[in-house]
């Protein structure tokens, strides 16, 4: 585990930057979060980012896209969309949740 | 009189009838279970057909004879539970009371699932190997593939599967079928995954990865399909990459039943969230789910139904009698991976331990190898198929024990 600082926060973070912390995230870092991977929030972001805290909270793992698609209307093609490349790492990143875990 | 309903007679729900007929008194508790399919199936057989390997129909046989004389066995479709009536709807009409609900209904391979997958091409160029029909239908089309040749692509929807080491095990036995035949060379092979490596943990995943570098098969990581171009013989996925194929074998998306789905227990895939240590459901404390139709974080494999049985049947004969249920499973999973040439590699490991190298079941002298490629452990998974038959599915005890140990195993050296 690890320290980062993003516009004078510091976080604990694990070895690929994932937050380690549920609690030290805030709307603000994951603006910030969000910058640094390049993606702007927008109230789709925002609506993916709660559910995804929210599952988090409740099933004690990141959801998958499938779940996420499932829990939110909005379909994996989007999720790609806002999130291009790895949507499943990019989402995990920005709501402050550690990296999704493939099932074995 | 009190009723015990478990839904699935495959390996999970088969074994659990077997050993709760004798652990639980036959004066107090009644054991049901239904099953839509009257025919039990040898899954792990299913690898070698394509390859020719054994006679396909000595991988079936009826389910009755597979369950305890004393198991009430009822063929039938579920139609969905009413867990606060605990009834279990059948299709025609029947209703099941149940004091206890054993859900067993496994996962199934879900081709209308992703789009194109069931047009024009499907059991002609696009294959699977996970039932009966579409492993012997492989079996032909891989014989017409050695004779022209081409690009062959292994593929996996998404996970959670079913034996997820399967495809590899079908890429490395392809590579080998086809290099026995004379016309490697005339074949690409491209293994597709949505993983990020060709297996999901670090140590095995670098084992298992060059071990398809070793064969000239081409990896493409991070790919999760949207659907499949019949015309162009491609698969698209969601960021828009195209792979090209002129034999595909793909394993479907994998779900739960549909009737869990219906009846309001289910997760997004229709598997029922569970205790991960108890099995319980999450949501009725007369319902529990064993095998792969459990949302466990870990393999859908024979082996983690076995050990997770080992727990399950101990804890619900305390629970019978009224007392608190003190095993706890640990995602203990086991599996043999082919190689190819008569080799096999094993692997063991648990929700918290990722698969390592070393022995097993003992230190030092095994007799398998642990993430290693042998001749032993290829024997040892043509062997496993009496084993399961004669020894597993009768509920016979195994003498290996349902925790995982970490004995034998090592740890690599961080780099």
């Amino acid at each position: 585990m690890s320290v980062a600082t993003i516009n004078g926060t510091e976080f604990h973070v694990d070895a690929e930057g994932f937050l380690t912390d549920y609690d030290q995230w805030d709307q603000a870092l994951a603006e910030d979060l969000a910058q640094a991977i390049g993606i702007e929030l927008t109230p789709r972001h925002w609506e993916i980012i709660a559910f995804l805290r929210e599952d988090y909270l409740a099933e004690g793992e990141t959801p998958t896209l499938r779940r996420t698609a499932a829990g939110t209307g909005i379909s994996i093609k989007q999720l790609f969309e806002l999130f291009p490349g790895k949507p499943g790492k990019k989402m995990a990143y920005i709501a402050g949740l550690p990296k999704p875990r493939g099932c074995v | 009189m009190r009723d015990l309903v478990i839904l699935g007679a495959g390996t999970a729900g088969t074994m659990v009838a077997n050993r709760l007929r004798r652990r639980l008194p036959r004066r107090e508790w009644r054991i049901t279970v239904v099953d839509h399919e009257v025919a039990h199936l040898y899954q792990p057989g299913l690898l070698f057909v394509p390859f020719g390997g054994g006679k396909a129909q000595k991988l079936v046989k009826p389910r009755r004879r597979s369950l305890d004389s004393g198991v009430d066995f009822v063929v039938g479709d579920v139609d969905r539970i009413e867990p606060a009536a605990r009834l279990v709807h059948l299709a025609d009409g029947h209703r099941l009371d149940y004091d206890f609900l054993v859900i067993a209904s496994g996962t199934q391979p879900r081709p209308d699932q992703t789009p194109g997958m069931l047009g024009d091409l499907w059991r002609k160029s696009i294959h699977e190997f996970y039932t009966y029909d579409g492993a012997i239908a492989l079996r032909e089309a891989l014989e017409g593939f050695a004779r022209t040749g081409g690009r062959l692509v292994v593929h996996i929807v998404d996970m959670p599967i079913k034996c997820p080491v399967a495809p590899l095990e079908f890429a490395f036995l392809a590579d080998a079928h086809l290099r026995a035949l004379g016309i490697r060379d005339e074949v690409e092979i491209t293994y597709v995954t949505p993983l990020p490596d060709a297996f999901t943990k670090p140590v095995a995943a670098a084992t298992l990865g060059s071990m398809l570098t070793d064969r000239k098969i081409l990896l493409e990581t991070d790919f999760l399909v949207e659907h499949i171009d019949g015309e162009a013989r491609e698969l698209v996925s969601y960021d828009e990459r195209r792979i090209p194929f002129d034999l595909l074998v793909t394993v479907p998306l994998n779900m739960g039943a549909d009737f869990v789905a219906r009846s309001g227990l289910g997760d997004e895939l229709n598997y029922v969230p569970v205790d991960r240590h108890t099995l319980r459901s999450k949501a009725y404390d007369t319902i529990f789910a064993i095998g792969d139709a459990a949302d466990l974080p870990t393999s859908k494999a024979g082996s983690v139904a076995h050990f997770a049985a080992d727990v399950f049947v101990a804890n619900f004969v305390r629970l019978a009698r009224g007392d608190p249920m003190t095993e706890s499973f640990d995602g203990h999973a086991n599996c043999f991976v082919e190689a190819g040439d008569d080799k096999a590699l094993l692997i063991d490991f648990n929700y918290d331990t990722e698969p390592l190298p070393g022995t097993y079941p003992l230190p030092a002298v095994g007799p398998l190898r642990l993430l290693r490629a042998t001749r032993l452990n290829h024997w040892g998974k043509l062997a496993f198929a009496w084993l399961y038959w004669h020894v597993l599915l009768p509920g016979r005890p195994l003498p290996l024990p349902a925790e995982m140990s970490m004995a034998g195993k090592r740890r690599p050296k961080e780099e």
